[in-house]
């Protein structure tokens, strides 16, 4: 007896070629982003990496696309990470901890939980301004470092709270069970169960919005950071620049060699994101087998 | 086995970091510990630096806070950054938030010092008056708003002001090169122009426009020059304008229209800049000093610095130096001040 009619076998010819071209477009909206970066990161290798020089680091920036670094906007960069990472981190998972473990189940709750969602998705123009109006007017901590950091602050801050609170809620519902059951107050189960097992995903979010914030410009611009910065802030209420912002001035210049600087001030901005994120790949890795 | 890769691997990576940060640290210390010696290399600069002001006989310091036009960034920055082997305590921030942005800063009293391209607006002066502040308008170089095409262009050998005008206006109806004139190829006109925000559109938009409105329409707008240059160089039927630096940095792509004003067509150079008869889209480029800050004697220093050092440090950066007579009268206008 025939099995499969001629019907069936075409039936499952064309399943097969369905398959087959699926295949073969998810394979190509692959390539398409690999693609392009890869060409992205060629072209800016390319260019920038024979200006690679530790001048970069040591100089401040100048006329001259010879004798110009970015010593400022590197150590500006890396003082907004030294504000923003504690002070994120501190905020962020104290809210998440609030609204996973403490925070009665209700309307409010949900509203609480809608809003930072969707300031997850704000531009980060608006923080800019939010920051200028709140930080640099109101408060009148002037156009300077602290301003940049707190606007900063903000920008990532519902980034961590939806991470930690991914990551706290990952926690089994047993744990915190067994921890009730010996006796433990809310805070001893949160603080000696639940959060060191959520830890690892905490800390990834917290590096990589670290690493979104030390990308922008936008909003830095706006509360004031400075492009020509030739001295290092002393005090948190100094005039300061960034890494992007370098780079924004140097790529718009007419001379090519600025943009040829701008190449290699990219290969360096890559380079500490790129640190960043293996940190991040590494923590997780690393407390996770603890587990 | 595979965990203890990770773990090795992961130390590696925080102590990298470590010692990146205590190096970057460390430099900062250094800076702050050892003012003597970092004076010592910025005195000897002070001789070969382009000034004809003698050693201070004070030493100064503070903060002069400048912000505003991108255009005019380039010749403060460079003057900043001579002004800083000479007096190395004084601290110049120079940001880039807009002729608009600096000027909303400087009517609030917020800064000393504003960049600008473009003569204040009377809502700004007004706006200063209202805080009480008193402003000098002080003039720093020439740049020469370059309408350019690109070398495949090979029909446009000269526009008259009346044909910018039919070009860039809505009004103008000109659809295609042969509306402009009629012996020249029905292909049509593509624009590139800086944004509107900008004070290089605003003056291009005075001087060319007058009353009529800006073509929106099949115009491409971009606050990045470079842009426009790559847009105009890859079009051989495309036209833009921007900064003469621009220009001059890509004469191997672009052609320089020579402008007609009603005395004769002339191309933007150096020469027909300074003399003033790249006529009319020659601007000058300003800033704008508070009256009140000029009692603060590194300001009133800095500012003289900066037209003593205007004319060769403009040069450096693609603008042109003014004749010596116009920084002369600026001199005037500052001693005056104090």
């Amino acid at each position: 007896m025939n099995i499969f009619h001629d019907a069936n076998r075409k039936q499952i010819a064309n399943r097969r070629v369905k398959d087959k071209s699926l295949h073969m477009i998810f394979l190509l909206a692959t390539s398409v982003g690999i693609i392009a970066l890869t060409v992205l990161l060629v072209d800016i290798i390319i260019d920038g990496w024979s200006n690679l020089s530790p001048d970069l680091f040591t100089n401040f920036p100048s006329r001259k696309a010879e004798d110009a670094g970015m010593k400022s906007g590197l150590v500006g960069s890396m003082y907004i990470m030294l504000i923003l990472v504690p002070l994120s981190f501190i905020l962020g998972v104290g809210a998440a901890i609030y609204l996973e473990e403490y925070a009665p189940k209700n309307k409010l709750t949900r509203l609480i939980q809608l809003n930072i969602s969707t300031l997850a998705g704000v531009p980060s123009i608006v923080y800019g301004i939010l920051g200028l109006a709140l930080f640099v007017r109101m408060l009148s901590l002037q156009k300077s470092l602290i301003s940049g950091a707190l606007t900063m602050t903000l920008l990532v801050l519902p980034i961590i709270i939806v991470a930690a609170q991914e990551a706290i809620r990952a926690v089994p519902r047993s744990r915190r069970d067994a921890s009730f059951a010996l006796g433990a107050t809310k805070w001893q189960t949160v603080s000696r169960s639940v959060l060191p097992s959520s830890l690892p995903g905490i800390l990834t979010g917290v590096i990589l919005a670290a690493s979104r914030a030390i990308g922008e410009t936008a909003p830095l611009i706006i509360v004031g950071a400075s492009t020509y910065v030739a001295f290092l802030p002393k005090s948190l209420t100094d005039a300061f620049t960034a890494m992007p912002i370098q780079i924004y001035n140097w790529i718009s210049r007419p001379q090519v060699a600025f943009k040829d600087l701008g190449a290699s001030a990219i290969i360096i901005l890559l380079a500490i994101l790129i640190l960043l994120n293996i940190t991040a790949v590494i923590i997780r890795n690393k407390y996770q087998k603890n587990i | 086995m595979k965990s203890k890769t990770i773990k090795g691997f992961a130390t590696l990576v925080m102590a990298a970091v470590l010692v990146f940060t205590a190096a970057c640290g460390n430099n900062n210390n250094k800076e702050a510990n050892q003012p003597s010696n970092s004076n010592a290399p910025a005195a000897t600069n002070s001789a070969n630096a382009p000034t004809e002001s003698t050693e201070p006989e004070v030493k100064l310091s503070g903060e002069i806070k400048i912000d505003g036009s991108s255009t005019v960034f380039p010749v403060t920055e460079a003057v900043a950054e001579e002004f800083r082997k000479v007096h190395p305590d004084v601290r110049v921030p120079v940001g880039v938030s807009g002729t608009g942005g600096g000027m909303k800063q400087f009517t609030a009293g917020e800064i000393p010092i504003a960049n600008a391209s473009r003569p204040m607006k009377d809502s700004e002066a007004e706006a200063a008056k209202a805080a009480g502040i008193e402003f000098t308008q002080i003039d720093v170089a020439y740049d020469g708003l370059s309408v350019v095409v690109s070398q495949q262009n090979d029909f446009i050998d000269h526009l008259t002001v009346e044909e910018l005008t039919k070009i860039f206006s809505v009004e103008g109806n000109a659809v295609n090169w042969s509306d402009i004139r009629a012996e020249w190829p029905s292909e049509p006109i593509v624009i590139f122009s800086p944004g509107a925000d900008s004070g290089t559109y605003d003056y291009f938009a005075e001087v060319v426009l007058e009353d009529a409105n800006m073509k929106t329409e099949g115009v491409t707008f971009s606050e990045d020059d470079n842009t426009l240059v790559t847009g105009v160089a890859g079009t051989p039927n495309g036209i833009g304008y921007f900064g003469y630096a621009y220009y001059e940095e890509n004469q191997d792509t672009l052609k320089a229209v020579p402008i007609d004003g009603g005395n004769g067509a002339v191309a933007p150079t150096f020469d027909t800049i300074k003399d003033g008869s790249y006529t009319p889209l020659s601007r000058e480029l300003y800033f704008y000093v508070n009256n009140a800050e000029m009692a603060r004697p590194e300001v009133a220093e800095f500012v003289k610095f900066y037209i003593e050092n205007a004319s060769e440090l403009a040069g450096e950066v693609g603008y042109v130096g003014m004749p010596q007579e116009a920084y002369d009268e600026q001199l005037a206008k500052i001693d005056a001040l104090k």
